[in-house]
């Protein structure tokens, strides 16, 4: 199918979709899918109206005009297991695309089942706007010290199944395999967990205290902070035997909280090598390190938890704001930052895959809980609700057709 | 019937004694007095016996009472000594907010931990560092690593074997204290000391 830019974008005025009744099995389930994954991409504007039944024959467009919909999303469950979809422009009165999207066997509502709706979400928000969707991700969390996933719109909420205290998931970039901090009484290793097969390797623990893990974009390298006196970052080969070597020289000072640039050329991190804590920019192998936010004249200086974006221009970061700490965001180039919350705690950002969405740990709906924020339109929802302390979550990459 | 035995003896030491009177002196008309068989009690006998047996196993178990309490309040003492070390080296160090530096009303508490290293040459310890809830969870791991190894340096440079000391950080993932103000804040910024090996039985220092 090629690729036809059919109908202007634009980010002011959302393009009003309407999601027709799904024909076939779990056809309901499929509409509300796919009608809260576009309404959650922030990019089209969901109409609301009655589905009424699945339509047959040719499309009454002037009908579909008059909800504001400008583009039409028709699809339907397949006898043979696959959803098929079709997206039309009202305003040409033809097909912009078509589309299929294997369910392979697996059983409604399992995490691959859904995942294969989410696609096709993702394909239709493409189809439209040219940016394809998000809604094909997970995020990886730590609830009450124990890994969590959910899917990006909140539901299909799964323990990883690791056991005792873990902390600091990381996606590999196949989406395969997260790495994480494993806590014990004799101190903290990483280990990497497979979720396809359930299984978890230790793959780096120089002694003490090994935390905070993070994949290069390649997948071949895992960046983590370890150390005797101060803490230093360290790569090593998640899936070899080889030795850990130190990237950083922070002379005995505390490192932590690595993050790739997209080309994994260098990596964002955080060192309180200045007495506190701010976010540096590094060369790979540890050359040409800078300090990234620098402020002058703030009271209580208190950078963390950098991510750089996918697309490689900005780093997301906490930083003290009076008693908060709170989410903000540098431009890697101009170093202009701007201030993404206000309102309680709000910390630890991590970036969607389409550079443009941020999840994040807040107070302010009392305990903390994971939020997803629109940086562009400014709009956010939370994403958990569960009991249970909720907190440094990880966006994952997009789970690509297995 | 060591009784018995013991009477028929006094009667024939009396009848001897009579007739070598009567060769050297007039003879005296005396008759030895019949040697009067007194009826044996043994009943009388056995409880006399057990008496003095109770007596002396009373007396023992005093004696050994008394040595016992002695023993056993040394134990005591000894006891709440030990645990009283124990707890002492126990006693955390507290640090300021975001700082990993010892600070100056903390180091009397370290310098009273150095004693048990020296008085058990096989004492080996883990210190923790642990910090408040108020900064970045990941970089609180990071601080509390750097807390832990900050203590290290300072016993290492009073003499301590390195080697027997263990560093890891639970940043602030074991709170002493579950709330958030300011005097959980600063009784959660600290280190905590654990003995984990050559401890057991535990030697004090030599006042």
């Amino acid at each position: 199918m090629g690729v036809r830019i059919g109908i202007s974008y634009d980010p002011v005025t959302r393009i009003g979709v309407f999601v027709t009744a799904v024909a076939g099995a779990s056809g309901d389930s499929v509409r509300a899918m796919i009608s809260r994954d576009l309404d959650f991409g922030d990019r089209v504007t969901v109409v609301s109206a009655e589905a009424g039944p699945p339509p047959s024959g040719a499309l009454n467009y002037e009908l579909y005009a008059k909800l504001s919909a400008r583009a039409i999303v028709q699809a339907s469950v397949t006898p043979q297991g696959s959803l098929h979809v079709a997206v039309h422009d009202v305003v040409a009165r033809r097909v912009l695309n078509v589309g299929d999207f294997a369910f392979a066997n697996a059983a409604p509502f399992s995490t691959a089942w859904r995942m294969a709706v989410h696609r096709a979400s993702d394909e239709i928000e493409r189809w439209i706007t040219t940016t394809r969707g998000i809604a094909a991700t997970r995020i990886a969390f730590v609830r009450d010290q124990r890994l969590w996933i959910v899917d990006s719109d909140g539901a299909n909420l799964q323990p990883v199944g690791v056991g005792g205290v873990a902390l600091s998931p990381a996606w590999h970039p196949t989406g395969r395999y997260l790495a994480y901090a494993q806590m014990a009484d004799d101190g903290t290793h990483i280990a990497v967990r497979d979720l396809v097969a359930g299984q978890s390797q230790r793959v780096a623990d120089l002694g003490g205290t090994n935390i905070t893990p993070a994949f290069s974009p390649d997948g071949r390298t895992l960046v983590f902070s370890a150390g005797d006196d101060g803490t230093d970052l360290y790569a090593v080969s998640p899936f070899g035997n080889d030795v850990p070597r130190r990237v950083t020289v922070g002379r005995g000072s505390p490192t932590s909280s690595p993050s790739f640039s997209p080309d994994g050329r260098k990596i964002a991190f955080i060192s309180g090598r200045l007495g506190h804590p701010e976010v540096y920019i590094t060369d790979a192998d540890g050359t040409n390190t800078e300090l990234l936010t620098e402020t002058p004249g703030v009271d209580q200086p208190y950078r963390s938890s950098p991510d750089w974006s996918p697309d490689g221009r900005n780093v997301a970061f906490s930083s003290q704001e009076g008693a908060n700490l709170q989410v903000m965001v540098i431009n890697v180039r101009d170093r202009r930052i701007r201030q993404l919350t206000g309102d309680a705690r709000n910390e630890d950002p991590s970036w969607a895959p389409d550079g443009r969405h941020l999840v994040f740990t807040s107070t302010r709906s009392g305990a903390k809980q994971l939020w997803v924020l629109d940086t562009e339109s400014g709009r956010s929802r939370q994403l958990t609700r569960g009991a249970g302390i909720t907190r440094m979550a990880a966006w994952s990459p997009r789970m690509e057709q297995p | 019937m060591h009784a018995r035995i013991r009477s028929f003896a006094l009667a024939a030491v009396a009848l001897s004694a009579v007739a070598s009177t009567a060769c050297k002196k007039k003879p005296v008309v005396a008759l030895a007095p019949v040697p009067v068989v007194v009826p044996f009690n043994k009943d009388s006998a056995d409880a006399a016996d057990a008496a003095r047996r109770a007596a002396a196993a009373a007396k023992a178990a005093a004696d050994k009472a008394a040595a016992d309490k002695v023993a056993a309040d040394l134990a005591a003492k000894n006891a709440a000594a030990v645990a009283a070390a124990r707890a002492a080296f126990a006693t955390p160090v507290y640090f300021d907010y975001d700082m990993s530096n010892i600070r100056d009303d903390q180091k009397a508490t370290l310098e009273a931990k150095i004693p048990l290293f020296q008085s058990n040459p096989d004492l080996r310890i883990r210190i923790s560092g642990n910090t408040d809830n108020r900064g970045s969870d990941e970089y609180n791991l990071a601080l509390g690593q750097r807390r832990a190894a900050e203590v290290k340096r300072y016993l290492v440079a009073r003499g301590i074997d390195e080697a027997r000391i263990d560093v890891v950080s639970f940043g602030e993932e074991r709170p002493a204290v579950a709330a958030d103000n300011e005097d959980a804040w600063a009784r959660n910024r600290r280190d905590e000391f654990e003995i984990i090996a050559g401890g057991n039985p535990l030697k004090l220092p030599n006042p």
